[in-house]
């Protein structure tokens, strides 16, 4: 007997006898003799609820839960104690897509609220349901502006996120489309090498903001250039930040994405997160995803439905956008959540109390002199600085005061050598800073 | 609570507050102090809405969602097992929640502990040499799973084979991820018992074969008997086989992909193992490979060396398909699972599913027309009702099913037969649940004849009645703001 | 029933050829495949000045349930589009013999002799 398979002996029996067999394995007689697995597999005997509630807690004390003081795509910040109670609730967390939707106006309204905050924050008019992470998320948007333009090569900024370009690259290789990266000059994308590049072969120009040294890059001459060659312009940005920074819209973007893990996720080892991706309606029949959309049932009741669903590989197969099934549904009530609960203003405070934070620590960081600032631009909750302390040193200090962060970057490339990255959110106190500081300013 | 009809932005109020931020400890530094180009200036349409308010809300409306807790969800292919409680007490678990994915080595290692040992067990299940956790879905795995092959061929410098040999009753992902991944569908056409035709599959083999996607059972839930032939046929043509792991709950216990001559596969975690829907996601769609193809999985890779986790970027991989290791929360649900069941229960979960589904298809075969005779394995799909003489079509059973308080099974899939009605039971449904819905079924085919309105009608007992789809098309209302614009022009 | 209009040409993916002077043809969906396709939504066409090739995909018909790619039957440069169903794509669900898609320059006329008369696709939509 086994809590999961209810059927008892008698139950059994009298579907067999309903059946006319003799055991359930001659409902296998089709399945060719040779390739029957006959024995047990070798994982190991089932645990009971208080040994695996004891095997957790022996795991558990192998991870270190870190103060964290490191971004780059997973921030650490406040997560209310309402969402856990809302996304836990087995109608959201257990029902399935919404493609009966007299049945799921739970799963639809909430995608149609997701999907507004996501368009009010991007200013772009129309946000898909979510995609897998920021950094498919971003694949998927060259994707549009390959589709949408009927080019076939992209011009990505060096200053994206070296995890994202990695996923754009793989993504682009595997599809046969072509990439050139726009050079980096002092932290920020070389306007400059960007003209030189933009010909009538480009698609779409993808850029980070803030990028991944944490700078926030000004953008405002770049969309000109983009639309006068004919190129879609798309903008990856961490959500949170769109709260106080220029929306993708304002700066003339097409297409947005990034993730919205900062939006009331935890840092969850870096899944499951959720990507954003939105643009304007005239480009909405070359979106991946599934969209909701506003409609009434037949008695005239406000209604939600799944819409546009001809783009979809269940419709379009080998014509479909994307082949992009599942999203990440449930992430996308943890963002809903977070948003109605902080409104605009609890973002706004969000990122003023980790810009504030972020500066208070690189002031004091520059002040041991044992950092240096390569870059010297306006920055919101993260920075990047050099140093000439070792890697070693200064991991193995940091680690053995329970702190995670700074970064050093090298981890992504040697381009990064010598470069370490902070984040500071609103939960990181002033002490935790000052020992951070501390921690630091002793090391060589 | 039915009738709860409001939007959050419905409920706000300029003022109030549903947070509690910490106070600032530095005021000397305020985010004003930006330059004004790079702050954004349009206002942000986001409610203002008590936290009392925001938990009404979402509470009210989740009571117009149906979850498997609710009551029987037969989606044919989609698994809606149980998603035991267990598995949400240990994703919550504080030490596992709050690690980033850079920290040290050092200090994860319970949680790479938990993603080696279920890419393991994976292994073990599938009988494929190892996994990748990485793919955050089914389709993604399926599109990793694509460029392991496609990058199978590159690397013995073969860039002949770009094409993938792919049944018509394939899920529709399977040729959209084809694409995705830069190469061309060959559809070959299923024989009169719903598998696959031989004869179509020979007639397509060549050098320019990359390889073959196949579901096994297939989407009609009928095992492919001759696999031993298909997956020897593709080979011999120098092509590579693919196990879309949708149906694997038929085979726990039974059989294994990698046993049948498969090489690549993926699995769907919220499917087989139980993870939560969510709605539409998160899930997790792991890749599995044969040894030789193990140096294409993407990175990064968990690897363990004595009794030490570590994490590898390898440069042979295709490179990242994700920014880190995927829907980690995810796996550990699986795991969980996994190490709940032990290998006592995985082996009978296949049994039980496919004694559930040979027994409804039984019972329903008086009243449904059951195209492809003989057992099933963990679903049945019928076309339609046995009763040809009628307007009543498969949405419209399934929409009554709703009005019996059961999701409707899965609908108009496979494209085979045009009025799909295809059933998955799972093995964790009791005997009185499936007679309950063997009941319900008997009487809506009566229904069909008597009051065949009723059909049309329904359903008439859900939180709402059936949606203006065309509306919702030519409208365009994806957000509040375009609800606004909306009423405002409507006048 | 599925209506048919005399005097026009067919394709056997289900787009019907009238020819006007001059060489000049309109082309449009037949009711076979409205009704297959349910109410329309969308309707995307190339632009005047393009050219369409016989056989060759030119643009997509879009319903809530399915997407047709529209299938040229013939060769030639586009002359005019049919642009009130941009703001009103059921008008092909209402006559799709009425409502045309585009007007094209034929290029080459014998290539009419490609495609079915009226019986021709009666037999073929049977």
């Amino acid at each position: 007997m086994f809590k999961y398979f209810p059927h008892t002996k008698a139950d059994v029996e009298s579907m067999l006898k309903t059946l006319n067999i003799s055991s359930i394995d001659e409902l296998f007689k089709d399945v060719p003799e040779s390739v029957i697995f006959n024995s047990d597999y070798d994982v190991p005997s089932y645990l009971s609820e208080t040994e695996l509630r004891n095997h957790f807690a022996e795991l558990s004390k192998k991870n270190q839960e870190l103060t964290l003081f490191s971004g780059l795509g997973i921030y650490d910040h406040y997560q209310p104690a309402v969402i856990d109670a809302l996304t836990s609730r087995q109608e959201f967390m257990t029902s399935y897509t919404p493609y009966q939707p007299e049945i799921s106006q739970g799963t639809l309204q909430y995608i149609f609220e997701y999907q507004s905050m996501i368009q009010t924050l991007t200013g772009l008019e129309v946000s898909n349901a979510s995609m897998y992470d920021g950094a498919t998320s971003a694949a998927e948007a060259c994707f549009m502006a390959c589709g949408v333009t009927r080019r076939n090569k992209m011009l990505i900024s060096s200053t994206l996120n070296p995890n994202t370009i990695n996923t754009i690259k793989t993504y682009l290789n595997f599809k046969g489309i072509e990439y050139d990266f726009i050079n980096e000059n002092q932290g920020e994308i070389d306007i400059e090498d960007l003209k030189q590049k933009l010909d009538k072969d480009i698609a779409g120009v993808i850029v980070q903001n803030p990028n991944f040294y944490g700078i926030i890059e000004d953008y405002s001459n770049f969309s000109e250039l983009i639309k006068t060659n004919k190129s879609m312009f798309i903008i990856s940005a961490d959500i949170s930040t769109l709260g106080v920074l220029k929306s993708p819209k304002e700066d003339g973007a097409d297409i947005a994405c990034g993730d919205c893990q900062s939006l009331g996720m935890p840092t969850a080892f870096g899944g499951p997160t959720l990507g954003y991706l939105a643009t304007e309606k005239a480009y909405v029949r070359k979106m991946p995803g599934r969209i909701c959309g506003y409609t009434h049932d037949l008695e005239g009741r406000r209604a939600f439905v799944l819409t546009l669903q001809a783009r979809e590989q269940h419709i379009r197969r080998s014509k479909a956008n994307s082949n992009i099934c599942s999203n990440q549904s449930l992430m996308a009530l943890y963002v809903t959540v977070y948003l109605s609960l902080m409104g605009r203003n609890g973002l706004k405070e969000v990122n003023n109390l980790s810009y504030q934070g972020a500066h208070y620590l690189y002031d004091q960081l520059i002040k041991t002199g044992k950092f240096s600032d390569p870059f010297n631009k306006p920055f919101l909750k993260e920075f990047t600085l050099l140093t000439n302390i070792s890697k070693d040193t200064m991991q193995t200090a940091l680690l053995e005061n329970g702190i995670f962060g700074g970064v050093n970057l090298d981890i992504f490339g040697d381009k990064y050598e010598g470069l370490v990255n902070f984040s500071v959110t609103e939960k990181r106190t002033k002490n935790e800073i000052d020992n951070l500081v501390k921690v630091l300013e002793g090391l060589s | 609570m039915i009738n709860y009809n409001k939007m959050i932005f419905e409920l706000s109020n300029e003022g109030r507050v549903g947070y509690s931020l910490p106070r600032s400890s530095f005021n000397n530094y305020n985010i004003d102090d930006l330059n004004d180009n790079l702050k954004r200036k349009s206002e942000l349409l986001l409610p203002e809405v008590s936290e009392l308010d925001v938990l009404r809300h979402f509470t009210n409306i989740s009571n117009k969602n149906f979850g498997v807790e609710n009551g029987f969800y037969p989606l044919g292919s989609c698994t809606m097992k149980y998603n035991p409680k267990i598995n949400e007490e240990m994703a919550s678990n504080k030490a596992f929640r709050n690690l980033h994915p850079l920290q040290p080595i050092s200090t994860v290692q319970g949680a790479l502990e938990v993603y080696y040992n279920l890419q393991k067990y994976l292994s073990e299940i599938s009988g494929l040499y190892e996994f990748s956790l990485n793919p955050f879905a089914g389709a993604h795995g399926e599109l990793v799973g694509l460029m392991v092959i496609k990058a199978y061929h590159q690397d013995r410098g073969d860039f002949k084979r770009n094409k993938i040999i792919i049944p018509d009753s394939a899920h529709g992902t399977n040729p959209a991820s084809t694409v995705v991944c830069g190469m061309e569908v060959i559809e070959i056409k299923s024989n009169d018992k719903g598998r696959v035709d031989l004869e179509s599959l020979k007639a397509v083999l060549s050098d320019d074969i990359a390889g073959m996607m196949l579901t096994n059972p297939n989407t009609l839930g009928i095992f492919e008997n001759d696999i031993c032939e298909i997956t020897k046929l593709v080979h011999d043509a120098g092509g590579l086989m693919y196990y879309d792991g949708a149906n694997l709950n038929a085979l726990l216990g039974k059989v294994r992909p990698g046993d049948m001559g498969f090489d690549v596969m993926h699995i769907n975690l919220h499917k087989t193992f139980s993870t939560p829907h969510g709605g539409g996601g998160p899930g997790s769609g792991p890749v599995g490979v044969t040894e030789i193809l193990s140096k294409y999985l993407p990175n990064p890779r968990v690897k363990k060396l004595d009794d030490y986790f570590y994490v590898e970027n390898s440069g042979e991989a295709l490179g990242q398909i994700s920014a880190y290791f995927g829907n980690y929360l995810v796996a550990l649900r699986a795991y969980t699972y996994i190490r709940t069941l032990g290998k006592e229960n995985l082996k009978m979960v296949g049994r039980y599913a496919t004694l559930n589904a040979n027994y409804i298809s039984k019972a329903l075969k008086t009243a449904y027309d059951l195209p492809i005779p003989g057992y099933c394995m963990h679903e049945v799909v019928f076309n339609g009702l046995n009763n040809k003489d009628t307007d009543v079509k498969t949405l419209d059973i399934a929409k009554r099913l709703l009005d019996y308080g059961m999701h409707a099974p899965t609908i108009y899939f496979p494209l085979l037969f045009p009025q799909a009605i295809m059933i998955e039971p799972t093995e964790t449904e009791t005997k009185e649940t499936i007679d309950e819905f063997i009941n319900v079924m008997h009487k809506i085919a009566i229904e069909s004849k008597e009051h065949p309105e009723i059909l049309k009608q329904a359903p008439t007992k859900t939180p709402i009645r059936r949606t203006d789809e065309v509306f919702a098309a030519k409208m365009m209302i994806f957000s509040y703001k375009d609800y606004l614009e909306y009423i405002n022009n409507r006048g | 029933m599925s209506k048919l209009v005399e005097g026009l040409y067919y394709s056997k993916s289900h787009e019907w050829v009238k020819p006007l002077e001059d060489d000049v043809v309109l082309i449009g969906i037949t009711d076979f495949a409205q009704s297959e396709l349910g109410d329309v939504v969308f309707v995307d066409l190339p632009e005047v000045g393009n050219t369409i090739s016989q056989e060759d995909e030119f643009g997509a018909v879009e319903s809530v349930k399915a997407a047709s790619d529209l299938i040229a039957p013939v060769t030639g440069e586009i002359l005019e589009v049919n642009e009130e169903l941009v703001g009103e794509p059921e008008l092909l669900n209402k006559d799709p013999y009425e409502n045309w898609l585009l007007k094209v320059k034929l290029e080459n006329p014998d290539e009419l002799g490609n495609l079915l008369n009226s019986e021709e696709y009666a037999e073929f939509i049977k």
